[in-house]
């Protein structure tokens, strides 16, 4: 079918329109990841580290502080052991959160980290973290949860103290979904 | 060729006819117009005094979020798509638009989008409450049920969009007359040009915000949810890559109106065409790359802050442009002041204002201050009602004894006008005071040292409310008993195509192009 120049520009802009579509909902939000991780904006910390040990910078100390928080109505008990720690770059250093269930039913939870400044987050290496797997809790159920971490020798000069904020969230309904459909 | 319109509704409801479909598209959006407008009284009535008088806390902010959405997508949007339908085939000399039964299905299904929006109103939970600008995981995570319809609505209100945007496109790429190259364009169609451009780019980036947020919801995705490994920031993100351009869609069309109306009441052709054609491709073309500014407090690296300042400030350059060729044309004008031209000149008195106050919100470090307070809710409103909406009645009252062979009445028109302008001006002008003074916005109450000029700001909105009824009145009377007339020229100075259609325009026009020399 021969088409006119109308439909030829029609043609063209719906092909615009779902091209945008398709930016929009399948490119941005993991362009906008990527970017993240790139630049470090948004202090999101990166997965676990897996790079070689690297030698202690024991002429540097940097100040590395704990927040815990809990997103929303999430009813557990969370907090960090310690609240502030001094650490050499290069040093491994390992730590713990206390978390409770105070209520009467099982919950799942999953902490989501945030570092500030942002320019710290690609510096700050975690080896092992609770936050890499839900976390699991039974009606009144208590546990100390772990962390490791490195402090990358490159550090910006600049940077003296690290914020590492966790916010917990209730991940319960959509865990039990999850399994439901698995199953 | 003496092909009347049809009798009875089949009339409207097969509508295919330009003017037709124009016509339907006006009355909607101003019938969308008086509902946004009731939803602002009812704000400012409860705003009239501290303390909770009238009405619910929860449902002022539905109130708030359906008056922006109603105004910007019901009211504002709609109606220059109707006069782009009425006008572009007039003064490109076509005979219709290039697709006049996607014209059809685009105008039709918006009465639904809008149905499903407002009917939110009466369901359990009650409409949208999380503002016209629906961050997640407000709008998601802590929204009521009825989010869902609001969703849809918004899906079918872009199509409509998209579809109006494609038939201009392909109207004013196909249809122009013999002669009529592009840089004869009358400015009104240039700009809506450029802005169906912008519509076809944006409005599906919406529509995919809104599905996400349906997946979010519905389906357990995790786009914006933070637990899941999503990210509220991107919410912003994509909705201010859709938002940005959003208010340029508004706000062009708005310009090509006044750079019809100054030039006709000055009697001298306008100054600078082809800088505005250029100053307008350029203010498109930037707001792809400014979104951020919207966002200076959600933590951005200090480079983001300094680049998105800068590339915002850059637009108030091609802004300056226009400001100055409407001045230039005016100039040295045989200039007389019926109403249409004293809609135009209160548009660039005030749009510039609001233009100003939008570069004081533009300076990153100050913004962390005006950020979500009543100042900018003065500035939005003086680009969006004294830009858009002043430009909008201007634009009726100047085309209307054209389309209806009926003229208005000239003192009723500037009544009219006088209300308008005072009352807008007494509405907004202390709400850029309250906001510098700290009152945040989108909330139901505020403190006290904050009475006197909320008082005073309702006053004036009741008063600018007054004065659509009486453009109501106006455009009815004139329609019902203006003083019939057939002059072509309408307006002694004015220029171009449809100024050489009997008055009022036939139902069929251009069936033989004209020549433009």
């Amino acid at each position: 079918m021969p088409i006119n120049a109308t439909q030829k520009i029609t043609l063209k802009l719906v092909v615009a329109a779902i091209g945008m579509f398709v930016f929009a909902v399948f490119l941005m939000p993991p362009l906008y990841d990527v970017f993240c991780e790139l630049t470090g904006i948004g202090g999101k910390t990166k997965g676990q580290y897996e790079g070689a040990a690297v030698a202690v910078d024991v002429e540097r100390e940097i100040k590395i502080q704990f927040v815990a928080t809990n997103n929303g109505a999430m009813p557990w008990e969370f907090s960090p052991l310690d609240y502030q720690i001094r650490v050499h770059p290069g040093e491994k250093t390992a730590v713990e959160f206390y978390a409770k269930n105070p209520t009467s039913r099982d919950m799942v939870a999953q902490a989501i980290p945030n570092i500030t400044p942002n320019n710290a987050a690609e510096f700050f290496h975690k080896t092992e973290c609770f936050c890499f797997n839900k976390q699991e809790l039974k009606a009144g159920e208590e546990a100390n949860m772990g962390l490791v971490f490195i402090v990358d020798p490159k550090l910006p000069a600049s940077v003296t103290t690290i914020t590492l904020s966790y916010t917990l969230f209730d991940v319960t309904e959509a865990t039990a979904a999850e399994v439901a459909t698995t199953n | 060729m003496a092909h009347g319109p049809a009798k009875g509704i089949g009339r409207w409801l097969f509508a295919t006819n330009h003017k037709d479909i124009g016509t339907m598209y006006l009355w909607f959006s101003f019938s969308m117009f008086l509902l946004g407008g009731a939803f602002a009284m009812i704000i400012r009535a409860e705003l009239f005094a501290p303390g909770m008088q009238l009405i619910k806390p929860e449902f002022f902010n539905q109130m708030t979020t359906m008056h922006g959405l109603i105004m910007v997508f019901g009211a504002i949007m709609p109606s220059f798509v109707g006069l782009a339908n009425w006008m572009i085939p007039l003064q490109i000399g076509a005979p219709d638009m290039a697709l006049p039964r996607m014209n059809n299905l685009s105008f039709w299904i918006l009465p639904f989008g809008f149905a499903l929006l407002a009917s939110t109103l009466f369901m359990e939970g009650g409409a949208p409450n999380f503002g016209w600008t629906f961050y997640a995981p407000l709008s998601t995570t802590y929204a009521p049920d009825t989010v869902n319809f609001f969703i849809f609505g918004v899906h079918i209100i872009g199509a409509s969009s998209i579809m109006g945007s494609i038939n201009i496109i392909a109207t004013v790429l196909n249809l122009r007359a013999p002669g009529m190259t592009m840089m004869k364009l009358p400015l009104f169609v240039w700009t809506w040009l450029i802005t169906a451009f912008l519509l076809v780019a944006v409005m599906p980036v919406l529509a995919g915000a809104v599905t996400m947020m349906l997946m979010d919801i519905n389906f357990g995705t995790s786009f914006f949810d933070a637990a899941g490994g999503g990210d509220p920031v991107l919410f912003q993100h994509i909705f201010w890559f859709f938002g940005h351009p959003e208010v340029y869609i508004i706000i062009l069309p708005a310009f090509g109106v006044i750079s019809e109306i100054i030039p006709t009441f000055s009697r001298k052709p306008l100054f600078g065409y082809s800088s505005m054609v250029y100053a307008t491709s350029a203010i498109a073309f930037l707001s792809f790359i400014v979104w951020a500014h919207h966002m200076f407090t959600t933590g951005m690296p200090i480079a983001g802050e300094l680049y998105f300042m800068y590339a915002t400030m850059l637009i108030a350059v091609p802004t300056g442009v226009k400001v100055f060729n409407w001045i230039t044309t005016m100039f040295k004008g045989s200039l007389t002041f019926e109403t249409p031209m004293l809609f135009a000149i209160a548009v660039v008195i005030l749009f510039t204002f609001g233009g100003f106050t939008g570069l004081m919100l533009a300076v990153a470090p100050a913004d962390i201050q005006y950020h979500d307070s009543y100042f900018v809710v003065g500035h939005f409103h003086y680009v969006m009602v004294a830009g858009a909406v002043f430009s909008m009645s201007g634009a009726i009252y100047y085309w209307l004894p054209k389309w209806s062979g009926k003229m208005y009445d000239e003192t009723m028109g500037k009544v009219q006008f006088w209300v308008a302008f005072v009352g807008f001006n007494i509405a907004f002008i202390p709400q850029h005071f309250l906001g510098l003074a700290g009152m945040p916005r989108r909330y139901a109450d505020y403190a006290l040292q904050f009475s006197d000029w909320n008082m005073v700001s309702s006053i004036g909105a009741f008063m600018y409310g007054a004065a659509q009824l009486m453009f109501l009145y106006n455009v009815v009377r004139t329609i019902v008993a203006g003083k019939p007339t057939s002059e072509e020229k309408t307006w002694e100075g004015a220029q171009g195509l449809e100024w050489t259609l009997p008055t009022p325009a036939p139902f069929h026009t251009f069936s033989t192009p004209p020549e433009v020399k």
